[in-house]
């Protein structure tokens, strides 16, 4: 029997950060694909979670304020004139 | 840098008062600094020391538990409901209520940009930092580590609950 190992749906989905990570061994990383292979759920589960990803990508920062920007570019001002 | 700091601090003004002081000390120290590690690596090991210690000043308790501990307390990826029990005769710990189909189009449409930002606001904050240095601005696993003190797996622990929300969040929005 091949599916001693064989993981069910509910494990899958707890290592599909690690899939996606690099971070599984090698046999982990057999069973992981035995099962998306016969897994229409997993293999959608998957790859929604690959768009996600793609989409939180796409989502651009506005990390500063703009009176912040003026202090910092002040305390760069008075570095550089020491 | 400001939700690294926001990470510590109680609220965005302390948060800028935490990156000013941070940009002070590494415009000061800059000419110590010996290029062992990423410059980036090192501006936000500042950050994450300048925060801290505002942090107690300010009489906080550092999220150090949270942000070191994050396995002690489980936390599915997805419902349990949605799979059948573990002592299910010919299924065990399959999908009982398998992911709805999404509309690719809709997914990657500005509208689902908002659900995700949405989202990603609502996660605790370790999570929240993870993620979006990870996925937003596209930081390796190895940067985050470095720049919040995580251990690997920590780090994957984090970014895997927070990416489980996000999608969840997702699929909830798209699916009629």
């Amino acid at each position: 029997m091949t599916d001693t190992f064989a993981l069910s749906c509910q494990e899958l989905v707890e290592l599909v950060t690690d899939y996606l990570e690099g971070a599984l061994s090698p046999v982990d990383v057999r069973r992981f694909e035995e099962h998306t292979d016969g897994c229409e759920n997993c293999t959608r589960y998957l790859e929604q979670l690959r768009l996600t990803i793609r989409v939180t990508g796409t989502i651009t920062t506005d990390d500063l304020s703009p009176e912040m920007e003026q202090e910092l570019l002040g305390a760069f001002n008075d570095w550089v004139s020491r | 840098m400001l939700r690294v700091a926001q990470i510590f601090v109680p609220s965005r003004a302390v948060a800028e008062d935490v990156v000013q002081e941070t940009w002070v000390r590494v415009l000061g120290a800059l000419e110590r600094f010996e290029g062992r590690s990423s410059l980036k690596t090192w501006v936000f090991r500042i950050l994450v020391n300048t925060a801290k210690t505002r942090a107690q000043r300010e009489g906080r308790v550092l999220p150090f538990s949270a942000l070191g501990e994050p396995a002690r307390v489980p936390e599915p990826a997805v419902d349990p409901a949605r799979f059948r029990p573990e002592d299910d005769e010919r299924f065990p710990g399959a999908w009982s209520v398998p992911p709805r189909a999404l509309p690719e189009e809709r997914l990657l449409a500005a509208e689902t940009r908002a659900v995700v930002e949405q989202a990603i606001e609502g996660l605790p904050s370790t999570q929240a930092a993870v993620i979006r240095l990870r996925d937003v601005d596209g930081w390796s696993a190895e940067e985050v580590c470095n720049a919040l003190d995580l251990s690997e797996v920590n780090q994957r622990v984090l970014l895997h609950r927070a990416r489980a929300k996000v999608r969840s969040a997702v699929e909830e929005y798209l699916s009629p």
